[in-house]
């Protein structure tokens, strides 16, 4: 006993009565509980059946089939079949371009400057299609985890810029500009998102003149760029502040004009330490796009609940879920890893 | 100095909020007074669409299948509205809209009509400028009980507990129908249908109640569908339908008429299979008037005289309708009061003539 609890984990879980008993009640509780859970989710699951009554016959554990049948559906909606080399591609462009700006040795700038002009160009004209020969494709097809995504890239390449701009804002020293951020920045983070969002579809329709409507998936993207901007806005405005007076009178005393302190000293060294928190409204922001199913978009989770209601899967809750869950937590780990990826990158010059 | 600035300020944001109420007053009343919107069948040929409005998903009425098709009654009568006015079933742009934004997005003319199990009530009718045209499903809250119970009619559910779902008007029928029968019946609440349905299983309350097309869906999903029986009766009325917002007495007419050439084809016999033999052959003057080898209907209506032949091709009569989505082989609904009138159901229709 005394060798075993030599090892510091094993210390740790078994050092004292109490925390071996804890430990134990834990694995108990494990064994009790998991078991079971993978006997559904793998060892009766069913992988193969052409609707859910097929599926109960075959097997009691998780119908697998169900999420197999309407694979497509969860990625890319009703995006027409032989278009879907667009979204791909438009992906591909955002994970490569993405990938530049975090790894590139030189020229980061540029490869920013790149994902948040070019890609979103190139992105839309992609998957919207009408230009350059590609066939039209109208928002109500799109639909998926697509539409999350590009609500989230969308939300945050807007939210980045307006979050800055409404940061200097609120450190005017013109009152009115001052008071203008503080009221924008307080008005999107004391409103609740799906109120806005239920706002952006019941009201607007109403003032605008009649026959003028605005798609949908513009008013949802206008909604979550503003609602990101005010938390964005707050998060950098932190950065800002973290950011020692010295630096400002060092880059005054060497004769930069205000503008020029702000932009090249003072603000790359707010958004370095800014980066934790960005990232952390990311990964809301991207769980967040989900609310978008309430206003009658079909996003992941909307094709989730909507895949419940085929006559075919009736009943099927659990597995869709399920599903959605775990497709969910690796996006969100994604946009985690390539968060903690770009602090380090960023903060090279300052470790010890 | 300083009192100044803030008298200043003050002022400045009480005008600020006194101009935004205004704004939203004033877009208010235009949105009211708007004057009504022109032929929405002109609308529609121009653009070469019919922008129809339907569920975001509930099964029988609308559902995607496995392809992203929309599948469902409602679909089936968006598409013969379709074939109807712009000759193809297919040049549809669907809309799925929500419980909260369905009539929003009506009124402002984003959809041509709604086809989404929506229930006109005198406010909706009154307050909102709508028009239910014409019932394509007669709905009403209903119950699903487990058959030991040996229960045949609501009445007797004396003492039972019923599960059901919060914030819907469910739990007021109950209560209603109770105080009006002097039965008393007990009610467990949950959030979702799908948590409602387990509790039941688990043997935690006698039976569900929600709307009738919804039952049916529900007992297929039970571990033993033979187990559980739906009630005949019900407790509240739903009648749900196709709805247009007011004002166009044109586009009116074509669905108002769309619906009864539907069901005047399941009572003269006319099927999706059989339309093109009967136009040829067929001696009865309502069959003929219907398919257009007769009279001059269609152009009454401002169509060709083939709208409802092709309406019929395309989605069939109502009872094949019914069948495809309600019928043994889909969600096994008996279809009641959604059987013709000459079968003792509610779908009576005004003469083809």
């Amino acid at each position: 006993m005394r060798a075993l609890t030599r090892h510091p984990l094993l210390r740790a879980l078994f050092g004292t009565p109490g925390n071996a008993a804890i430990t134990l009640l834990m694995l108990a509780g494990f064994a009790w509980a998991l078991p079971p859970l993978f006997r559904w989710m793998l060892g009766d699951a069913v992988w193969e059946a052409p609707n859910r009554a097929a599926c109960q016959a075959a097997g009691s554990g998780a119908c697998w089939a169900f999420i197999r049948a309407r694979f497509a559906l969860f990625f890319y909606g009703v995006y027409p079949a032989p278009e879907r080399w667009r979204v791909e591609l438009g992906l591909l462009l955002l994970v490569v371009i993405g990938a530049g700006a975090l790894f590139a040795r030189r020229g980061r700038g540029w490869w920013l400057l790149v994902l948040l002009t070019v890609v979103p160009a190139a992105g839309a004209i992609l998957l919207a299609g009408g230009l350059f020969g590609l066939a039209p494709v109208p928002t109500a097809q799109w639909g998926g985890l697509m539409l999350n995504v590009v609500i989230s890239f969308v939300a945050l390449g807007g939210a980045i810029p307006l979050g800055i701009a409404l940061a200097f804002g609120r450190r005017s020293r013109y009152p009115v500009i001052r008071l203008l951020s503080v009221a924008m920045i307080e008005f999107w983070r004391g409103v609740p998102l799906l109120a806005v969002l239920f706002m952006g579809l019941i009201l607007m329709p109403l003032f605008l003149p009649n026959g003028v409507t605005v798609d949908n998936l513009v008013r949802a993207l206008v909604v979550m760029t503003l609602f990101t901007s005010a938390y964005m806005a707050e998060t950098i405005r932190g950065g800002l502040q973290g950011v020692p007076n010295g630096q400002a009178e060092a880059a005054e005393a060497l004769g930069m004009h205000h503008g020029q302190v702000q932009l090249l000293v003072i603000l790359p060294q707010a958004l370095r330490l800014s980066i934790p928190g960005i990232i952390n409204i990311a990964v809301d922001l991207f769980k967040d796009t989900t609310l978008v199913s309430i206003v009658g978009l079909f996003d992941l989770m909307g094709v989730v609940t909507q895949s419940m209601k085929d006559p075919a899967w009736l009943g099927l809750a659990a597995e869709g879920y399920t599903f959605a869950a775990i497709v969910f937590f690796f996006a969100c780990l994604v946009i985690s890893l390539g968060g903690s990826l770009l602090e380090r990158r960023f903060g090279e010059g300052s470790r010890r | 100095m300083r009192g100044m600035m803030d008298l200043l300020r003050r002022g400045a944001a009480s005008a600020l909020a006194g101009g935004v109420v205004a704004l939203l007053a004033a877009s208010v009343a235009h949105a009211q007074l708007a004057p009504p919107p022109g032929p929405t069948v002109e609308a529609i040929k121009k653009r070469g669409v019919l922008n129809c409005g339907i569920d975001t998903g509930v099964p029988g009425f609308a559902s995607q299948d496995s392809s992203g098709k929309w599948k469902g009654i409602d679909i089936d009568y968006c598409r013969a509205l379709a074939a109807a006015v712009l000759g193809d079933p297919d040049k549809i742009k669907y809309t799925s809209t929500t419980a909260a934004a369905r009539f929003t997005v009506l009124q402002s003319g984003e959809i041509d009509v709604l086809i989404r199990d929506s229930t006109l009530t005198f406010i909706r009718s009154t307050s909102l400028g709508l028009d239910e045209v014409a019932i394509n499903f007669y709905a009403g809250q209903g119950f699903l009980v487990r058959k030991a119970l040996g229960v045949t009619k609501a009445a007797d559910l004396q003492g039972a507990t019923i599960c059901t779902v919060t914030g819907a008007t469910l739990e007021l029928n109950i209560a209603d129908f109770a105080r009006s029968t002097g039965a008393k019946i007990g009610t467990l609440l949950f959030d979702k249908a799908e948590e409602a349905i387990a509790a039941m299983e688990a043997g935690r309350c006698d039976g569900y109640t929600d709307d009738s097309g919804s039952l049916a869906g529900m007992r297929s999903t039970l571990k033993v569908p033979g187990d559980w029986m739906v009630l005949p009766d019900l407790i509240s009325k739903e009648p749900l339908g196709l709805h247009i917002r007011s004002g166009d007495a044109r586009w009116q007419k074509i669905v108002f008429w769309l619906d009864t050439a539907l069901k005047t084809a399941e009572e003269f016999g006319v099927t999706q299979a059989n339309a093109d033999q009967l136009k040829a052959t067929s001696k009865d003057p309502f069959v003929l008037r219907l398919l257009g080898a007769e009279g001059d209907f269609g152009k009454m209506l401002g169509l060709d005289n083939d709208w409802s032949y092709r309406a019929i091709k395309a989605s069939g009569n109502y009872g094949e309708m019914y069948d495809r989505h309600w019928g043994p082989k889909a969600l096994d609904l008996p279809r009641g009061l959604n059987n013709l009138w000459n079968k003792g159901g509610m779908h009576y229709t005004l003469p083809l003539r």
